[in-house]
């Protein structure tokens, strides 16, 4: 056990170190001048004044120094919780920025993921082998999956939200509204949450389903669930059993799925203006506030990492193989 | 042994008619097909028929569907029709560009990792794993965003290089299980270097494996470029079904309940990449005698 947690986290360290890595050679090895357009967008003629921004910015951001330095500076100032200062919301140090979008995402995708994933696993199980289910859990989940997040977003928004008017379209609370602890303002936070919140769970649902009902089957047509029929076990034990390990590969699943579902909570955020990490991003690509758009990429990056950290957690916890040491999980 | 061997050829042939036999008699093969090659027919020859350029704008502003413009104009004048039609271009070529190499790294990695073994799996193997974590989405939208995507085949190169982990993962199972059978150890007791091995004996066994790993990237291209696009970050010049999208919600097409604006493309990639995948299970069941019971 030790042998595989320690694999998980070199590799989860390797990850992050070539993220980061990524994230600072990027902006110094690729064409296109960041500087040069932070000072265009300020609109100033003068060619003393721009000399004078230019120099500003390059201190600031310590464009001037040696490379190795920069990257020795870059990780410094990592390590210490400083992504540096957003563009768009400037001076406001983007770790700011970032820290009031992360709370609207997470409690958009982490429901709406566990949700989606055990509701999938249930309807999946319980339709394979069924053929009047499984006629149309199998269509139904193949078109969810198939849809661009974006756009099932889209769909909902118009039906419920514009021509239905059950839910508000944009925003994460009403703008009459200011932040508080009180009642009506969860409510209010709730009435806004609903449809992006459907939104994911519906796509995801999709995947969820279809992958189950395979695993179900193939496991239902394996040698233990012939030889409990053959030992005149009722079905309903079989299909207990044939769950249990069914459920083993879809944890896997979840793992693998991480980053498609990141990205989907994203563009759905878009959708509905929901003021979470996926607006976040908007706004920065818009602005040319690139900092704003690193910080957000480090910030997804730890995310998932940890939260693959978690599912490697539950899968020594679910599959007993792991804890003894026998080759049950692939690295 | 040594009949076995000799058989092959002739099975081989055998094999291939017997596979066009089930191909054929396959509803979830044939249905997925249709939809996917009336689309991409009606990518290819629609754009020869349809006068309008794409985002030549007209005077008559958000009109929804008519005679004259089959799906209604954006709040612009432009031709929804012609945009879809050119659009689906669009996403038909970055499911190729994108899966294609995606599946090329994806097999190269995995065939090598498989087959080789010992410190280079290791070392591929981590490579594999470390790509796979990081979202791709959010690798694309820093690489994107800094290097400014102009035309769809540069946004499909860019998927390819992030979609592939998941495809070597498969291939280099699929080959780990086929290097100890006798028909390879003969190859390379017969002296055959790895490469021919590989291509020969490994890659033709798993060809059915293979192609249905590239639709499954194809799928994905198609839709990780469809959110891209709505981002903003899509291909500056053109048009694609994610762009279109992205105009219909940044010019608020929602609000002014303008249907025809954003339910054609979406509808479009939903039933490529559905159909798509429809497709792939049929192909299963045809090349895999165990699923073939209905």
């Amino acid at each position: 056990m030790r042998r595989y947690f320690g694999r998980k986290l070199l590799i989860y360290g390797l990850t992050f170190f070539v993220a980061v890595t990524v994230n600072w050679m990027i902006p110094r090895f690729m064409p296109g001048d960041p500087v040069a357009s932070m000072v265009a967008r300020a609109n100033v003629t003068k060619p003393e004044a721009v000399e004078a921004m230019r120099a500003y910015y390059n201190n600031l951001f310590g464009l001037d120094q040696p490379l190795l330095t920069q990257y020795a500076n870059f990780w410094g100032a990592l390590l210490r919780g400083d992504f540096g200062t957003s563009i768009w919301l400037f001076p406001t140090p983007v770790s700011q920025v970032i820290g009031g979008a992360v709370p609207y995402t997470l409690a958009l995708v982490v429901p709406s993921v566990l949700l989606s994933w055990v509701v999938g696993n249930q309807f999946g199980a319980y339709a394979a082998r069924r053929k009047l289910l499984d006629n149309t859990v199998l269509p139904v989940g193949y078109v969810l999956t198939a849809m661009p997040y974006m756009w099932l977003a889209v769909l909902l928004a118009w039906a419920l939200g514009v021509i239905a008017g059950l839910f508000p379209v944009a925003g994460g609370y009403s703008f009459s509204m200011r932040p508080n602890l009180s009642w009506t303002f969860f409510l209010d936070l709730l009435h806004h949450w609903t449809l992006p919140f459907l939104s994911l769970f519906l796509v995801a649902l999709g995947g969820w389903a279809i992958g189950m009902r395979n695993m179900i089957i193939y496991e239902l047509e394996s040698d233990y669930s012939t030889y409990l029929s053959a030992l005149g076990a009722p079905a309903r034990l079989i299909r207990r059993y044939a769950f249990r390990n069914a459920v083993l590969p879809q944890i896997t699943g979840l793992a693998l799925q991480l980053g498609v579902l990141v990205a989907g909570a994203l563009v759905t955020e878009i959708v509905f203006a929901y003021p979470g990490l996926g607006s976040l991003i908007l706004k920065a690509i818009q602005n040319k506030d690139f900092f704003l758009l690193q910080g957000a990429f480090l910030f997804i990056v730890l995310g998932v990492l940890i939260a693959n950290f978690i599912i490697d957690i539950v899968y020594v916890v679910v599959d007993p193989r792991t804890r003894a040491g026998m080759a049950g999980a692939q690295a | 042994m040594t009949t076995i061997q000799e058989a092959v050829p002739r099975e081989r042939a055998a094999v291939r008619r017997e596979a066009l036999y089930f191909a054929v008699r396959n509803g979830k093969l044939m249905t997925g097909l249709t939809i996917v090659l009336a689309l991409l027919l009606l990518g290819l020859i629609g754009p020869l028929f349809v006068a309008a350029a794409p985002n030549e704008y007209s005077v008559k502003a958000m009109s929804p569907p008519t005679g004259e413009h089959w799906f209604g104009t954006t709040t612009f004048g432009q031709d929804i029709f012609a945009q879809f039609v050119h659009g689906l271009r669009a996403t038909f070529a970055v499911g190729v560009v994108g899966g294609g190499i995606a599946a090329v790294i994806g097999m190269v990695v995995g065939f090598v990792a498989g087959y080789v073994g010992g410190l280079v799996d290791e070392v591929l193997n981590m490579l594999t794993n470390i790509v796979l974590v990081i979202p791709s989405l959010a690798v694309l939208l820093i690489v994107n965003a800094y290097l400014g995507i102009r035309s769809v085949a540069v946004q499909g190169l860019f998927i390819g290089l992030t979609q592939w982990p998941w495809a070597a993962r498969a291939i280099r199972a699929q080959t780990f299980s086929l290097r100890t059978r006798e028909f390879v150890d003969l190859a390379r007791m017969s002296g055959s270097g790895t490469g021919r091995i590989i291509a020969r004996e490994i890659a033709p066994n798993m060809s059915s494996y293979l192609f249905m790993t590239f639709i499954l990237l194809f799928g994905g291209s198609v839709l990780i470029a469809s959110s891209l696009d709505f981002i903003g970050l899509g291909p500056t010049e053109g048009v694609s079904l994610g762009l279109m999208l992205q105009n219909a919600n940044q010019w608020s097409a929602l609000q002014l309940g303008m249907w025809w604006w954003f339910v054609p493309p979406g509808a479009a990639i939903t039933a490529i990449v559905g159909a798509l995948y429809v497709a792939n299970v049929g192909l299963d069941e045809v090349f895999n005698p165990k699923l073939r019971e209905t």
